[in-house]
């Protein structure tokens, strides 16, 4: 089984660290991509968002994640690093990672792992309002639900 | 009666007030639908946290569920709303 590496934590995270780190005394690699999803500001409306995540099941989630991935498209390694926490505008929410011989596998790879990951690994989103304001919870979009079932035709 | 630990997450924390506690459940409660129709019985809090019982998602021992799903021999039970990670 290729290395799948997943760390949940509140800091932030390097990303060139973390392709140094997957690819480190390796040649058998051909293709690195990665992913990150930042924290947006929504038109200046959007302090920071607060993101409460179910600790133990996270981690487990998003492993049983990146091994269907590995598994599905032959990935080399694959990372996923997701932070909680108060996040501001601008700053880093998550990481994925993923290596494979050709291009194709680590772009589908990193692309199923973020599909997934939105809608199974338990993770909620906070808003908090630039005025000052304790926004509601972020809803869960269809769209997203879309997103993850279009892997059920592979 | 069986014990059980639950543990809450987001909107459905906010609104039973509380993240965890231990329940002694009745024989009656089989499935994890059982079991949110069994907490809508103890309380306005729980009744408006799980009224929208179809939305609601269930882990077992840290693992998703189905509502039909039985809950003997669980040792963690989980009640949360879709996620909204990434």
């Amino acid at each position: 089984m290729a290395p799948v590496t997943v760390r949940v934590q509140r800091d932030d995270f390097d990303l060139a660290a973390e392709v140094r780190a997957l690819s480190a005394g390796r040649h058998d690699i051909g293709a690195v991509v990665t992913f990150s999803g930042l924290c947006r500001d929504e038109a200046g409306t959007l302090s920071a968002l607060e993101l409460e995540h179910y600790p133990g099941m996270a981690e487990a989630e998003i492993t049983r994640i990146c091994e269907e991935a590995v598994d599905h498209f032959a990935l080399q390694a694959a990372t996923a690093i997701h932070r909680y926490g108060k996040i501001a505008p601008g700053e880093n929410i998550v990481l994925v990672v993923t290596a494979s011989p050709h291009r194709q596998a680590a772009f589908d790879g990193a692309n199923f792992i973020m599909d997934f990951l939105k809608t199974a690994a338990p993770f909620w989103k906070k808003e908090h309002g630039a005025d000052g304001s304790e926004g509601g919870w972020v809803s869960a979009k269809d769209e997203d639900d879309s997103a993850r079932d279009r892997w059920s035709k592979i | 009666m069986a014990s059980v630990n639950l543990v809450y997450f987001a909107w459905v924390r906010e609104r039973i007030g509380r993240g965890e506690e231990t329940l002694e459940l009745p024989d009656s409660v089989v499935t994890a639908g059982d079991l949110l129709a069994h907490l809508k019985t103890l309380g306005d809090e729980y009744e408006a946290a799980l009224e929208h019982e179809n939305v609601i998602r269930v882990a077992i021992n840290q693992e998703h569920v189905e509502h039909d799903e039985k809950i003997a021999g669980a040792r963690e039970i989980a009640l949360f709303p879709p996620m909204t990670g990434g």
